[in-house]
């Protein structure tokens, strides 16, 4: 118990009472930014600090917090991260000065004052830290919920010609994928306090015995707030608008990190808790995650609003991290942990760039642009960079993570995975369309007026690139983080890897590969018909 | 399997750091380095260059396994049991390759100085030569699926930069697009490649994959040997994802020479010729390359014969030629070698035929429509000297080049035996008919006949630093051929990497009647061409009244108008219905059950800050209810 995450969480939440506190005196508004700007450096110093520390093959939580909140209830106030929290917390302590800085002139249009702003973005890093670091599935809700509020102002003050309407929307969808949950949190409690133990405890709740019946219904409540969080095809419609009115950093910030608290949750959450009905439901989220990346990639090839195609090119890649999650296998939930991270710069990136043009000149159509690269070539350069990462460009940091995916539903799924690999064609269209629409043709329309990057904006992007980079080539530091906790989760709902098909034992056997057998679903578990001991397992539960 | 690195293999990776650290220099540093842009990047070329000369020779002093040095450099993907490591594989196959790319490489940079000196973007140019370069490298010395992949993707990355080199034209961007996303096309095929070798084998390095190769099951390597094909048709241009290649010309003609003609294009001849132990255990496989390679290398031919674009009709002769590398490693273990021979020899005479063209365009006022050109023998002595030399090697011409490698892959192809044998061995034949005509009517419309000039028009040859490396690569064509051929000398230097080529069997036909057959083909080709458009004068435009054959091969035989619309139209739809569906259907939907529920959707749009009070009090009101329920709860 050496309250890392707590300190790490009260530095911003301090911080911004302070910046808000400067707002209000007559403090300037550069005051304000450099204050918090500083802040979030400082948190980024701790968090390394917190990482150095970190065992990946020790405890499973770590940097712990734990004290009595609410007794009567079983309720506490525990903190602790493994590793797939802690890559996650690292992910938004990187994103956040980067996101300060990028913002650093869009906020005095607003409807609210400049630190406000900045006071917003520190409180929702607090709030992140929070809803990854909860230990108690109570105080999980609590910050799944209170995240929300930064955001909203974030989008409704700040935000674009439509913000209004995109920010309302974003707050009904998450209220009522909310509100599921919020029953589910109390009927787990209901579950647990009839076999003897009345807490939240997450820790304590994978080890109760919960029917099947319960489990299912369960697993839908907590499932359903993180599908329109992480948002899932059909429960996405809410992103495009949130992430299109939002300003820059705080589509950065949504996009990047808040959205996935739900396929954190997906993996933290519904797979430990509720690990029959996850596996019930397995073929049908997977099926919806190969609706998402080829539908949401469809989609985004569509688009003429640049802020909009961004957001349905998330909806493809959290098709991706989905998939790997309910693979249930180490390389798919490893790749789909990695994958949350990398997305966060990837995306992050592209927002960036995107919203870096936008912002010069108002206008999001694609179509108003042309020839960018002469007139600007660094930020066309950041533009391309960024859209390699967003296809999975082999070296730059998205590949490594959506090659493990598809790799570890493969060899579980083969047919989702198939289907799911004709998305990275969808991929290098809606990226390469894009570009050469926007800084590809002779100079045209608004490219003229756009001014190249400032060295802000050079200081802005290029520590994300380099990550970017860094991170295709040598990812091995968060797969070493991210793995042992990955395999946990495994071993709790008792799912192993598939063993390879070819074996010595196999020479001369009969052919067994394509081998569907008519009728069976290529999304049910042990549907391919190799891997006997799995059914033996499935039955098992059943 | 193989040699752990040691002493002077521990430089491999010097191989792809040079070119890229030539790239970042080049990239990063801006327009402060436009004047030395293209220093740095043929010193960086040159300086690989050397490196590979050093390991060849190093590798060639070694004996048996001490000739597969594996360099590990670090581990970089390890989640449990899938461990993919960074290593460099050095061996007979890779070196070889290593010399071709950094020796053909550096010539062209060369080149490129002259050719590109008056353009603004040289120092780019450059920087994307480098990355090529890199890439390439790392494609070729990988010693594993998953890190072929990383180099088979950057190579195609540099290729659509460099193609869009000129992105202010329309025409490049759109080439550029075409190719990056036929491209992943074949990528698809790879990277289930891959996904199956590690559902099956559990490993993805070379070794793992070829030791234990054996246990799949027919279905099993056949599935994975089509995939590797899939992903070998969209690299190298080949039958059904070969049009992005002849719109690849966009790009500046250097670009054309190294990527589009003498290395990357060959990545694929290359993959098969790899992955040799798992073709050897797949006939369905085998068949499947030699009938790509059959398809492809007339269609190319067809095509080549009536274009006027001097860079298409060779494009298309690169196509068509990759064709036969397909067909000869397609044949097993009879043509893995051959294969790669050809694919060498191919390499010097295509860039040393695109740097030719590039040095008439460079002489034309950038022109490259062939009826415009004429009688530029005269003018152009030194590129017409090489252009020939180029020109006969290709076309088989006895002693050069083409004529030991190509006769090669004839022979094999009959020595299939049954009909399959005869069906390649013909189409071979055909093929090698067709080159001599296509080439001969590029020769009589360029260099020889009536001049077709414009007025403006001052042909002249290029620089020294131009001429040399077109010197240095007729050599090549004239010599090549003949240095592998002879004495088999490469086919035993490749042995222990594609196993050993089997030559004392039974011929079909015997191989000096073959030889004579094929050059009367041969001589019937060029005879024809001559006919043609030696001894008839060229009209300065297309003739339009022409016949259906003619139309079609001027449009790549309806190829992209079939795509058009088997793939494009309907994909076009199938996007704008989803677009549609989404903002009309799915949103409204929900917006419409907001409405229906609590007519909140017409008010959603006016709500003002008093909303988010209200959701504040509801939050507070929901953890109250919370409370109150956990509360009952508790007491009941």
């Amino acid at each position: 118990m050496d309250n890392g995450l707590l300190v790490l969480g009260l530095i911003p939440l301090v911080g911004a009472l302070f910046v808000a506190i400067l707002g209000a005196t007559n403090a300037s508004d550069e005051t304000a930014k450099r204050t918090a700007f500083g802040i979030s450096l400082i948190e980024l110093v701790v968090t390394i600090v917190i990482c150095a520390k970190f065992h990946a093959t020790g405890q499973v939580f770590q940097s712990t917090t734990s004290v009595k909140w609410i007794s009567q209830f079983g309720v506490h106030f525990s903190l602790g991260a493994d590793g797939i929290a802690l890559v996650l917390i690292a992910l938004t302590s990187v994103l956040t000065p980067v996101v300060l800085l990028a913002s650093w002139h869009d906020a005095s249009g607003g409807r609210r004052s400049v630190a406000t702003f900045f006071a917003l973005v520190l409180s929702l890093q607090a709030l992140l830290v929070g809803v990854f670091s909860a230990t108690d599935v109570f105080l999980f809700y609590v910050f799944f919920e209170a995240m929300l509020i930064p955001m909203y102002f974030l989008i409704g003050s700040y935000g674009g010609p439509q913000r209004q309407y995109a920010a309302v929307k974003f707050l009904l969808y998450s209220l009522f994928g909310g509100l599921l949950m919020l029953a589910a949190v109390i009927g787990l409690y209901v579950v647990a306090r009839n076999q003897g133990h009345a807490t939240f405890d997450f820790a304590t709740l994978t080890t109760l015995h919960i029917s099947k019946t319960t489990q299912d219904w369960l697993f839908l409540g907590f499932a359903t707030a993180f599908a329109v969080k992480a948002p899932l095809v059909p429960f996405h419609t809410w992103l495009p608008d949130a992430g299109a009115e939002a300003p820059t950093g705080g589509a950065v910030l949504l996009v990047g990190v808040l959205d996935k608290v739900g396929t954190f949750g997906f993996l933290r959450y519904c797979i430990p808790l509720f690990p029959d009905a996850s596996k019930t439901f397995a073929p049908w989220i997977l099926g919806l995650a190969v609706a998402g990346i080829l539908y949401g990639a469809l989609v985004a090839i569509g688009q003429r609003d640049m802020k909009r195609l961004v957001s349905y090119t998330s909806v493809a890649h959290f098709g991706f991290i989905a998939l790997g999650i309910f693979a249930m296998t180490s390389q798919g939930g490893a790749g789909a942990v990695l994958y949350m991270v990398n997305h966060g710069l990837a995306t992050g990136a592209l927002f960036l760039a995107v919203g870096i043009i936008v912002g010069r000149t108002g206008n999001r159509d694609v179509n108003a642009y042309g020839g960018l690269a002469k007139v600007a070539p660094l930020l066309a350069g950041a533009f391309f960079i960024s859209g390699l990462a967003s296809l999975a460009l082999p070296g730059t940091n998205s590949f490594v993570s959506e090659f493990l995916t598809l790799l570890g539903t493969f060899t579980r799924y083969r047919i989702a995975s198939i289907l799911a690999t004709v998305g990275i064609i969808l991929a290098a269209l809606y990226v390469l369309w894009a570009y050469q629409r926007v800084a590809q043709g002779p100079v045209r329309g608004l490219s003229e007026k756009v001014k190249d990057l400032s060295t802000r904006e050079v200081w802005v992007m290029a520590p994300v690139l380099a990550l970017v980079v860094v991170l295709g080539v040598y990812p091995k530091p968060l797969l070493d983080v991210i793995t042992p906790s990955v395999n946990r989760t495994l071993q709790q709902v008792h799912r192993t890897d598939p063993a390879p098909t070819a074996s010595a034992g196999d020479v001369g056997a009969p052919a067994s590969l394509p081998d569907y057998a008519p009728g069976t679903s290529p999304f049910l578990p042990g549907g391919d018909g190799r891997t006997p001991h799995l059914d033996v397992a499935i039955g098992a539960f059943k | 399997m193989y040699t752990h690195a040691t002493g002077a293999f521990h430089a491999t990776w010097l191989l792809v750091a040079l070119p890229l650290v030539g790239a970042a220099i080049s990239l990063i540093g801006g327009k402060r380095l436009d004047k030395v842009g293209h220093i740095v990047g043929t010193a960086a070329a040159l300086a690989s260059f050397v490196v590979a000369v050093v390991l060849f020779f190093s590798l060639k002093s070694k004996a048996g396994i001490g000739r597969q040095q594996d360099d590990h450099l670090f581990s970089w993907v390890p989640v449990n049991g899938f461990k993919v490591d960074a290593s460099l594989l050095l061996d007979q196959l890779s070196s070889v390759f290593t010399l071709l790319i950094t020796g053909v490489g550096s010539l062209i940079h060369i080149y490129s100085i002259g050719y590109m000196e008056h353009d603004a973007g040289r120092r780019r140019f450059f920087g994307y030569l480098n990355l090529f370069l890199a890439s390439m490298l790392l494609l070729v010395l990988a010693d594993g699926y998953l890190l072929l992949y990383v180099g088979w993707e950057g190579v195609g990355l540099a290729s659509y930069l460099l193609i869009a080199f000129w992105y202010d034209r329309p025409s490049a961007a759109t080439a550029a697009k075409k190719a990056f996303i036929m491209n992943r096309v074949g990528d698809v095929g790879l990277s289930l490649a891959i996904m199956m070798m590690f559902a099956t084998l559990g490993t993805t390095s070379f070794s793992g994959v070829f030791g234990a190769a054996a246990h799949l099951n027919h279905a099993q390597v056949t599935g994975i040997g089509l995939l590797l094909l899939l992903g070998a048709c969209g690299k190298s241009g080949q039958f059904p994802l070969q049009t992005w290649l002849p719109d690849a010309m966009e790009g500046p003609t250097p670009v054309s020479a190294l990527i589009h003609a003498a290395t990357m294009v060959t990545a694929g001849v290359y993959l098969i010729a790899r992955s040799s132990p798992i073709f050897d255990l797949s006939q369905d496989a085998r068949t499947g390359v030699t009938l790509v390679g059959c398809i492809t290398l007339l269609y190319g031919c067809l095509c080549g014969t009536s274009y006027d674009d001097i860079k298409k009709v060779l494009a298309y002769s690169t196509v068509s030629q990759i064709g036969y590398m397909f067909l000869a490693v397609g044949l097993g273990p009879a043509g893995y070698a051959i294969g790669i021979m050809h694919l060498l020899a191919h390499g010097f005479f295509k860039a040393g035929l695109f740097l030719g063209a590039g040095s008439v365009m460079h002489g034309m006022g950038d022109r490259v429509d062939m009826r415009t050109y004429g009688g530029l023998a005269k003018v152009m002595p030194y590129t017409y000297v090489t252009f020939l030399l180029g020109y006969l090697a290709i076309i088989g011409f006895p002693g050069l080049s083409g004529f030991f490698t190509k006769d090669k892959i004839i022979e094999a192809s009959f020595d299939k035996g049954g009909t399959s044998g005869y069906i390649y061995g013909i189409a071979a034949l055909l093929g090698a008919g067709l080159t001599a005509f296509y080439m001969t009517r590029l020769m009589c419309m360029t260099f020889w006949g009536k001049r077709r000039w414009e007025p403006t028009d001052h042909p002249h040859d290029p620089p020294k630093s131009m001429v040399g490396p077109m010197v240095l690569l007729a050599f090549g064509s004239v010599f090549a051929g003949g240095l592998f051929v002879l004495g088999g000398s490469l086919q035993h230097w490749l042995e222990p990497v594609v196993g050993k080529s089997v030559e004392e069997g039974a011929h079909t036909i015997s191989p000096g009647v073959l030889t004579a057959l094929t050059l009367v083909v041969v001589a019937g080709g060029v005879g024809s061409a001559w006919l043609y458009f030696g001894r008839r004068s060229i009209p300065r435009l297309a003739p339009v009244a022409v016949s259906p054959f003619t139309f079609a091969a001027r449009r790549a035989l309806l190829a992209d108008a079939l795509n058009e619309t088997v793939i494009a139209t309907p994909g076009t739809w199938l996007m704008r219905a989803a677009t549609w569906a989404d903002s009309r259907g799915i949103d409204h939907a929900v917006n419409g059950i907001a409405a229906g529920v609590g007519g909140l959707s017409g008010r959603l749009r006016r709500v003002q800050t008093g909303f988010v009070r209200s959701y504040a009090l509801s939050i507070v009101g929901g953890t109250a209810l919370t409370l109150l329920l956990l509360l009952v709860i508790r007491a009941g």
